[in-house]
């Protein structure tokens, strides 16, 4: 066999490669496109057969998913109850990770990772049942609290694994300077994870963000977050695909962003103990 | 310990207390709407057993979980061995792959219900250009659950294959040298060298998407609702409906600790299978 033909063959190889690679990636994002251009066309080419590819585009179902409907409300309540439950989860979780770290609480450690697995549903019951009694479905705080079921175990573990970087010899050397340990924890360890914190912090927020069953039966007509009030125009509002698909457009464009700032990490966030409620 | 206090008492009280609480519910008779609880000893579970709906929707839960969790580890793995190529564009490809598992699924849910139109879906649309359909999709009893499956699959297979392609680049190189040297086929180093060694990697990515897929809610609940009638009602889906349409707490409680237990069960072999392998 000739070095030529080799060569072809490596060529033919290496087309039919990138043919399969850019046909994977096309099914992959082919319902993005699909999502973004059936929010710019009017409802008369929504539903026009055979789909339009090619039409004039229109902003004017962004414009009606402010107008129509207290978007900002909800846009607003998904931002207090995503960063609500993501400090809050921080302010516990550091710490607590801290600790299972150093002080190998395994256990403690396997009991967030159970909290994390277990079906979401199995806690909300009991919630909506308690919460009722308390008078507090609707609330913010039911809200943060259920959202943060969501976010501390994974903020936990994932902190458990950047404290474990931390060098020993550092925090020893501050120990014998006289710093106790909440100040070698506070003034030495948190600042070397810092990494770590952004990454826990915006999984936990794009989590909370995400968040649909808790939500849904948690929230009231004032405290509806992003994912229930687009679920409310589907089921009350008719099949207005336009305005859905800019709903959904517009909720899904800065969990887009968040992940390109954090895309180093994600999958090792994402594989812990699960991803859905 | 002052560290972990604060973390492990929200635990208890917003897991921990809840979990006690649905066991203790599960063995009591209780409509929000009716009298107050009744103890009923074992009566929901026997209930349960004679209950076609609950025995439907737990046969539903495993077929949607064993078929994604198939289709997203076969191809899982063959997109990890495609990306352990290097090619141009690797980077930006791997964070297209990302999206869909962080993209809000009540949002990416709509639009494949935009897409299963059986009228005016671009899907039917694409199935006719190359010669087929067109397909009911979810309008059909048969169709809903693997179509349900379908998006899992679009979902959740990067996942498998970001975990696989770890594992892939974690391989020794020495056997593939000594296989090079040998003059193994590219099947053969495959079948016998990266296969059994990939092992591991693919049996956890498994179970972990396993207890995933069997939690799968809001995908079903947006494009289903678990119809049409209840041809793709999951457990999930079933005990939400007790619970919050009809406020049935015990029965429904009884459903939960069913579904506690499988999923707990499933936990335990792949914590139990990650110690032991990797």
């Amino acid at each position: 066999m000739s070095a030529a033909t080799n060569r072809q063959r490596e060529r033919l190889y290496s087309v039919l490669f990138y043919t399969l690679v850019l046909a994977v990636l096309a099914a992959y994002l082919f319902p993005f496109y699909w999502m973004v251009l059936s929010s710019l066309k009017t409802q008369i080419q929504n539903f026009a057969n055979p789909p339009l590819f090619l039409f004039a585009p229109t902003l004017e179902n962004y414009q009606s998913v402010f107008v129509n409907n207290p978007f900002f409300l909800f846009l607003w309540n998904s931002l207090v109850i995503g960063a609500g439950s993501t400090l809050l989860g921080l302010l516990l979780g550091l710490p607590a990770a801290y600790g299972i770290a150093r002080f190998q609480k395994r256990g403690v450690a396997l009991g967030f990772l159970i909290a994390r697995i277990a079906p979401g549903i199995s806690y909300l019951v009991p919630w909506f049942i308690i919460f009722s009694d308390l008078n507090m479905v609707g609330s913010y705080t039911a809200l943060i609290l259920s959202h943060l079921t969501v976010g501390l175990p994974l903020i936990v573990w994932i902190m458990i694994g950047f404290f474990e970087d931390v060098p020993q010899e550092l925090e020893d050397a501050a120990f014998i300077d006289g710093a106790n340990r909440f100040e070698i924890f506070l003034k030495v360890a948190l600042p070397i994870v810092k990494p770590g914190i952004a990454t826990a912090g915006i999984l936990s927020f794009i989590q909370s963000w995400n968040t649909f069953m808790y939500s849904v039966v948690l929230s009231n007509s004032e405290t509806r977050t992003l994912p229930v009030a687009v679920f409310g125009f589907l089921s009350y509002g008719g099949f207005d695909w336009g305005s859905l698909t800019a709903a959904a457009t517009v909720i899904t464009l800065p969990v887009m962003v968040l992940t390109l700032l954090i895309q180093r990490h994600i999958v090792a966030g994402l594989s812990v103990g699960g991803v859905k409620g | 310990m002052l560290f972990i206090a604060p973390a492990a008492i929200v635990l208890l009280l917003m897991l921990v207390f809840p979990l006690t609480y649905t066991a203790h519910l599960s063995f009591y008779e209780w409509f929000a709407a009716g009298p107050p609880p009744r103890f009923a000893g074992m009566h929901n579970y026997v209930a349960l057993l004679a209950d076609e709906r609950f025995l439907k929707a737990l046969a539903r839960t495993l077929a949607f979980t064993a078929l994604s969790v198939t289709a997203e580890v076969a191809l899982g793995t063959a997109l990890a061995l495609m990306f352990a190529r290097p090619f141009i564009g690797r980077g930006a490809a791997r964070t297209i792959f990302l999206l869909p598992m962080v993209a809000t699924p009540v949002a990416i849910s709509l639009v494949w219900l935009l897409m299963f139109d059986p009228a005016t879906g671009v899907l039917n649309y694409l199935l006719k250009l190359i010669g087929l359909g067109p397909s009911l999709w979810v309008s059909d009893s048969f169709l809903a659950l693997p179509a349900l499956v379908l998006v899992d699959v679009w979902q959740w297979t990067p996942i498998v294959m970001l975990m696989v392609l770890g594992g892939l680049t974690a391989l020794p190189e020495d056997p593939f040298e000594a296989a090079r040297i040998d003059g193994a086929s590219r099947w053969q180093v495959f079948r016998y060298l990266t296969l059994p060694m990939l092992r591991p990697y693919i049996v956890v990515a498994a179970l972990f998407r396993g207890i995933d897929a069997l939690k799968t809610f809001d995908s079903i609940y947006v494009i289903t609702r678990g119809g049409p009638g209840f041809a793709s009602e999951t457990l999930n889906l079933y005990i939400y409906a007790s619970a919050f349409d009809y406020l049935h707490f015990g029965y429904s409680s009884a459903m939960l600790v069913i579904f506690f237990l499988i999923v707990l069960g499933l936990s335990v072999a792949l914590i139990a299978f990650r110690r032991k392998a990797i």
